[in-house]
């Protein structure tokens, strides 16, 4: 066995932990920025084990087939993505997940989660150029889009890519459902429309998809791991610390700012994706 | 050559057959389905031979006498036009049809022109691929208008029933895009051209409701004055060039700084007007006015194909210089300004002609770009655009049938409603826009071909246009997949022949997905290798194609997945939440005086960013002027 598929099947059985871990510790700092106690940092654990232990109420099966696509499609995802696959494919992987998820919540016919299924997609229409230009980034770099490829060039992609990692960075805010994007579905109590997306979601189907987010954004962060990753071996650690700062980063950003509208969403990420991201790819292009 | 000759008269002969049968409806029925079955028969046949035997061939050199009876055919034509336009007092259509006519007439006759012989009929493996689209598509739609038009009949008492004349009409069409992919003289495939563009117009204008004559002489100018440019460019082409013939105008104007470019721009500027490029979207747009089968028809096999048929049969020539500029432009900026159209749109048919005119606009871009990775991914996005098109304009057709309604938002639970038709609506959006199904693949070698290429423009725009294609796409979806409780199904009046034709066309989409590589293999990659004259390394790896492999058998086991997670547990199915209780079907809650009041969800369309209004006039401005900024500047370094 090669290190591509020990990466991939660490991933598949480590990721849930970790994601679960992440969590805990999210809800540890966001609880002492606002002057609490918070929960224990294995919360998450013992969440996710209640969820799965309840008699679950579901409006229709359809939307249990759904969420099952979506998390099928994550861990899928984060699997090619730590195998070292193609960098596009993995993101057309990411989209056909989400997709999953937002017809999973309109399938429920509740005004609720449907506003939240529109306001979701509305978000991946933000977030998607810049997803786009990530990957074109990494291409124009190292001239692949393979993850494998990517990891092995001689210096890290992020001397090249400033302004993509940038834009990224903005967009993962979207992507880790934090305030001021959290629009769909928010992890915090104040939401106008109960809890949007998974308002019809509950029980072991919930658990679902929480087990999926914690997928997620293990992946997430792999690919902010990617623009730090070279052929040395000290940038395996540099990375682990960047990954640690960006979601630090986005903990901040969670309690420092309030939620904003959704045009205010849309026009600023795609503002960011042509200033960060579009201005790097023309640089690259007359630098390559 | 016999069954080149079958493929193009047939049609013509069987058109004439089914405008002579009036009322005997089994008879015409049968009759039609047999013609259908002949075509093709026919195109199989002419595949399975021309690849058994080599790939490339041509014929005929010296034409008299057809030259001739295309002259006289093509003054029909005119005549033709005239006498609509002046029943119409539309003149200035009659004035473009004699203005080409006349030049054409003059060309001809005059001898001014020495050519080079060269052949008239030319076949290989693009025309092979146009043919099965022609052949196989074309003909499950007329199969499925057979069946439509019944229908179509009892729900429109107001118009006057023309269905012979509309059933000759499809015929006439495909045998006019027969005749256009087999030509290689570039008067003959003028000559095909102008007719697609009276049958379209005579087609669109079927209702004869002001909205339709007005619509449909919309199309005409429209793709008069791209013929005028056709024309201009063959005149320009003998009496300069010294050539006749596609394939010699092609291989010329390769060669850097020939002249011959100045005919390119002007094929290329006839090729974006029937492939409803931006600024002439306006006109497959008013299309839909016009039964269904129609737009199906313009949409997937043939009108617009044709359009993008020829930019693909230019694209050598458009490598790197300023015609290329022109074409990928106009191309990009309709894909993403036409996805951005489509956000704001709930009339299905709508949203389904700003999507095509959006994906032909990629196939635009990937043609002007002249690389050969783009240029499979346009022959590809070409094949697949084809089948799925077709497929949701019949489903879509098939649903205002039984639904009486065609908006979007009406389609609300269709799968509770309409079950089999919602499956197979569903299988057509994830054929547009889904990995790991059919045009994302193309969607992604044509991103890397652009970013090969350094084109930063398109790269914009490929990236935001895909996001916004997402957008609305989805949204449809989810339309679809919403389940009312307590709700029953209601009747579904599609025909037999109309689900034969749409699960034909379910079959074959999934079936393109899968077997994408072995076309690739089989048809493109020799004819780009003949082409571009080079060794095509594998544009998508056979890693990657195994794992999209894996992913369409992940969809197809989901089910078992589905039950396997959700195993051993007893959920227990309840109303969805309201706010106040749901009174039980999902379309009512009660609300605080203990009254029921509606409830109704609606997608988003946000008409304030979107809409036709704010964005429809600057986009035709800012392409218009880019069309002619860049014309101007391409033949000006040409010349």
């Amino acid at each position: 066995m090669n290190w591509s598929v020990i990466s991939m099947l660490l991933f598949i059985v480590l990721a849930p932990f970790a994601g679960g871990l992440l969590q805990g510790v999210d809800r540890k700092i966001t609880a002492r920025m606002q002057g609490r106690q918070g929960p224990p940092l294995l919360q998450p654990f013992y969440d996710l084990h209640k969820l799965f232990s309840k008699q679950s109420v579901v409006v229709n099966h359809l939307q249990d087939f759904l969420v099952c696509g979506f998390l099928v499609f994550i861990v899928f995802t984060g699997a090619l993505f730590f195998w070292g696959g193609d960098l596009l494919l993995v993101f057309f992987a990411l989209t056909l997940a989400e997709i999953f998820f937002i017809m999973s919540s309109c399938s429920a016919n509740s005004p609720y989660s449907s506003m939240g299924a529109q306001r979701e997609l509305m978000q991946a229409m933000a977030y998607e150029p810049m997803v786009l230009m990530v990957a074109i980034g990494f291409y124009m770099v190292t001239g692949s889009f393979g993850v494998s490829d990517i990891i092995g060039n001689s210096t890290p992609a992020i001397v090249w890519l400033p302004g993509i990692f940038a834009g990224f960075l903005y967009i993962l805010t979207i992507k880790f459902r934090k305030s001021p994007f959290d629009l769909s579905t928010s992890h915090h109590a104040h939401q106008e429309m109960v809890r949007g997306l998974t308002t019809e979601i509950s029980g072991n189907i919930l658990g679902l998809v929480e087990l999926s987010h914690w997928y997620e954004n293990i992946f997430l962060l792999g690919v902010v791991a990617l623009f730090l990753l070279d052929a040395n071996w000290w940038s395996v650690p540099v990375a682990i610390a960047v990954c640690f700062g960006a979601y630090f980063l986005e903990i901040l950003i969670d309690n420092v700012f309030p939620r904003v509208k959704w045009q205010s969403m849309l026009k600023s990420a795609w503002l960011v994706t042509l200033v960060a991201g579009v201005t790097n790819f023309m640089v690259l292009v007359l630098v390559k | 050559m016999t069954i080149i000759s079958f493929l193009i008269l047939f049609p013509f002969i069987a058109a004439l057959i089914l405008a002579f049968m009036r009322k005997g409806t089994p008879v015409r029925k049968y009759t039609l389905f047999a013609c259908c079955a002949l075509i093709v028969a026919g195109a199989v046949y002419f595949v399975v031979n021309s690849l058994s035997d080599g790939h490339t061939m041509s014929f005929l050199t010296e034409t008299h006498t057809l030259d001739t009876v295309i002259l006289i055919a093509e003054w029909g034509l005119a005549a033709l036009v005239c006498y609509y336009s002046f029943r119409y007092r539309k003149y200035y259509c009659a004035a473009l049809s004699l203005v080409q006519t006349g030049l054409i007439t003059w060309l001809e006759l005059g001898g001014h022109a020495e050519v080079l012989p060269a052949a008239h009929i030319f076949s290989d493996n693009l025309t092979i691929v146009m043919c099965l689209i022609i052949g196989i598509v074309g003909c499950l739609i007329c199969v499925y208008a057979m069946g439509y038009m019944k229908d179509y009949k009892e729900h429109h008492t107001e118009f006057k029933d023309r269905r012979s004349f509309f059933f000759a009409m499809l015929f006439v069409f495909l045998g006019a895009m027969f005749g256009l992919v087999f030509s290689n003289n570039l008067t003959w495939i003028y000559f095909f051209w102008e007719i697609t563009s009276i049958c379209s117009f005579l087609l669109i204008g079927y209702n004869q409701t002001e909205e339709a004559i007005k619509n449909s002489f919309k199309a005409l100018w429209m793709n008069l004055l791209g013929g005028l440019g056709f024309a201009i460019a063959i005149v320009y082409c003998m009496l300069e060039l010294h050539v006749a013939d596609l394939q010699s105008l092609v291989a010329l104007a390769s060669q850097p700084g020939s002249a011959a470019i100045v005919s390119i721009i002007l094929l290329a500027f006839a090729g974006l007007t029937k492939s409803a490029q931006l600024p002439f979207s306006g006109w497959l747009l008013g299309a839909m006015v016009a039964p269904t089968p129609t737009s199906a028809l313009l949409h997937s096999a043939t009108m617009v194909k044709a359009g993008v048929y020829l930019l693909l049969r230019l694209s050598p020539a458009l490598c790197g210089n300023l015609a290329g500029l022109m074409v990928t432009t106009i191309g990009g900026f309709t894909f993403f300004a036409t996805s951005l159209l489509a956000i704001s749109q709930s009339d299905a048919k709508k949203v389904l002609a700003y999507s095509t005119v959006s994906n032909l606009g990629l196939i635009t871009a990937c043609a002007g770009v002249g690389m050969y990775e783009a240029v499979w991914a346009g022959i590809l996005l070409m094949i697949f655009h084809a089948v799925s098109k077709s497929l949701m304009f019949l489903s879509v057709g098939a649903t205002e049938n039984s639904l009486g309604s065609r908006n979007i938002e009406d389609m609300h639970g269709l799968i509770v409603k309409l079950p089999r038709l919602a499956y197979v609506m569903i299988i057509g959006i994830a054929g547009m826009f889904l990995a790991p199904f059919g045009m994302l693949i193309s969607k992604w070698a044509a991103l890397r071909a652009f970013v090969d290429s350094n084109s930063i423009l398109l790269v914009v725009f490929l990236i935001f246009g895909s996001a916004t294609t997402l957008f609305y796409w989805t949204k449809w979806l989810g339309t679809l997949v919403a389940v009312h409780h307590n709700s029953e199904p209601i009747k579904n009046i599609t025909k037999k022949s109309e689900w034969f034709s749409l699960i034909c066309h379910s079959v074959i989409m999934v079936a393109l997905c899968v077997s994408f590589p072995l076309i690739s293999v089989s048809l493109i990659e020799p004819f780009l290798e003949g082409m571009f004259h080079v060794t095509m390394p594998p544009i998508i790896g056979t890693g990657n194609v195994i794992i999209m492999i894996m992913m369409m058998c992940l969809i197809a086991i989901l089910p078992i997945a589905a039950r396997f997670l959700t195993l051993g547990k007893k959920n227990q199915v309840v109303m969805s939440y309201m706010g106040g209780a749901n009174t039980g079907d999902d379309r009512s809650f009660t609300d605080s005086f203990g009254k029921p009041k509606r409830l109704y969800l609606a997608n988003w369309y946000m008409t304030e960013l979107f809409g036709e209004k704010k964005l429809l006039n600057v986009s035709l401005i800012l392409s218009a002027a880019a069309l002619v900024i860049l014309t101007v500047m391409a033949i000006g370094g040409a010349v």
